[in-house]
């Protein structure tokens, strides 16, 4: 094989090693930014959120419509300040809908279903979910048992 | 009684000569330096060991990685965490399996070549007839080598990870259902860089080191008949892969906190 085209394959080469390892480092080990094009963005304040990240699935009646996006902490009431992306064809969600942090299964991940409430109006992009109810912490649980029972 | 205590010392002597003409090698081609001459030598080599590695790298990888979602699923979905595949699987192949079967593939695939090759340049002759016109043999055909199988066994068994993880998502998300949001972020959420892939790289870069210093070894000490080389050949392959087994445990004892 001639020497030119070698240094090509042997440079193709390295250079798949190269994108292998941004691969790794990115989609592996980083994060990516989704594009947001088709879909808006609702907020929501929790108590606790429980075992809750980012990228977790948002659902209405158990259909995955979005994902949430971010989490912070509401400085003020030091709630959990979650916002989640959901798809813009699900676009009537009324505005008195309940979110929930739920578990997939006994020792799934945690994520958000959305019960739909009863209102004409609609969500809008930016709106915020006042009706929600926290994520179900297993030793909080037990402890209510305990005293309720001794 | 000691005729076996003769035997015994007889060993351990040819073991530390053996230790040592391949520390030899070692020194002369890789720490004292290569020339820049010999840089066309090493991109041949490089194509010779790694390119040419790339389809079985790529196909084994891609099993493994629909095998492991398979199995991890078919574990998983029992607790309903099959979420957590992404990360199982990920973790899995860059910290051990990308670099270790990598390591087996590419011992078996390239190590034996090199083996094979530099053999039967020695019973041939041609190694000697190099030092006869000045040429160091070890500058020519042994450095190139070493230096090619330290450079590709990292981008192989990166290759070889990324392809897993790749196959592993085609079967969990495509045709398993697992929800595609929480196979990723499960995985990014679980992998860190510097404490699982670096560690998964450095662990190929010490496999690469040692595969191609064993095969190079093998070659040029082999006994220069086709059946010295054929046995050669398969102490090669023998040898390296139980070494990357066996580093293998030994780099994960030192560097993963226990």
């Amino acid at each position: 094989m001639q020497m030119r085209t070698l240094e090509i394959v042997v440079g193709a080469f390295l250079l798949a090693g190269i994108i292998s390892l941004a691969i790794v480092a990115v989609k592996v080990s980083g994060f990516t930014q989704g594009d947001a094009a088709d879909k808006y963005s609702v907020q929501a304040k929790f108590e606790n959120i429980g075992g809750l990240v980012v990228r977790s699935k948002v659902s209405i009646a158990g259909v995955i419509v979005g994902q949430v996006s971010a989490i912070e902490l509401d400085q003020k009431t030091f709630m959990a300040l979650v916002t989640m992306d959901i798809d813009a064809n699900v676009d009537q969600i009324s505005i008195d809908t309940t979110a929930a942090i739920l578990t997939d299964g006994l020792l799934g991940g945690k994520f958000i279903g959305l019960s739909i409430g009863a209102e004409e109006e609609y969500l809008q992009d930016g709106d915020e979910l006042v009706d929600t109810q926290s994520a179900v912490i297993l030793e909080e649980l037990i402890g209510k048992f305990l005293l309720n029972k001794f | 009684m000691i005729s076996n205590l003769r035997r015994l010392g007889q060993f351990g002597l040819e073991l530390i000569e053996v230790l040592g003409r391949a520390g030899t090698i070692w020194w002369m081609a890789i720490v004292r330096r290569p020339k820049a001459s010999n840089i066309p030598l090493v991109i041949k080599q490089i194509y010779q060991l790694g390119v040419l590695s790339v389809l079985i790298i790529v196909l084994s990888g891609f099993s493994i990685g629909a095998v492991l979602a398979l199995q991890g699923y078919n574990q998983l979905v029992k607790y309903g965490s099959e979420s957590a595949l992404g990360l199982g699987v990920a973790l899995v192949l860059v910290m051990e399996i990308g670099p270790v079967v990598s390591g087996l593939l590419f011992a078996g695939r390239a190590g034996s070549a090199v083996t094979a090759e530099i053999g039967l340049m020695k019973a041939t002759e041609q190694l000697s007839s190099m030092e006869m016109i000045g040429v160091d043999p070890l500058h020519r055909i042994v450095a190139p080598r070493l230096w090619a199988g330290f450079i590709t066994m990292p981008i192989l068994a990166l290759m070889f990870s990324v392809v897993g993880i790749w196959g592993s998502s085609l079967i969990g998300v495509d045709w398993l259902g697992v929800y595609e949001g929480a196979f990723w972020s499960a995985m990014q959420a679980g992998v860190e860089f510097d404490s699982h892939v670096l560690k998964g790289i450095i662990k190929s870069i010490a496999f690469g080191l040692v595969v191609t210093w064993i095969a190079v070894f093998q070659g040029y000490d082999a006994e220069p008949t086709s059946q010295g080389i054929a046995a050669a050949t398969t102490r090669t392959v023998v040898y390296s892969s139980v070494s990357v087994l066996v580093l293998d445990f030994f780099l994960t004892l030192l560097m993963f906190d226990f």
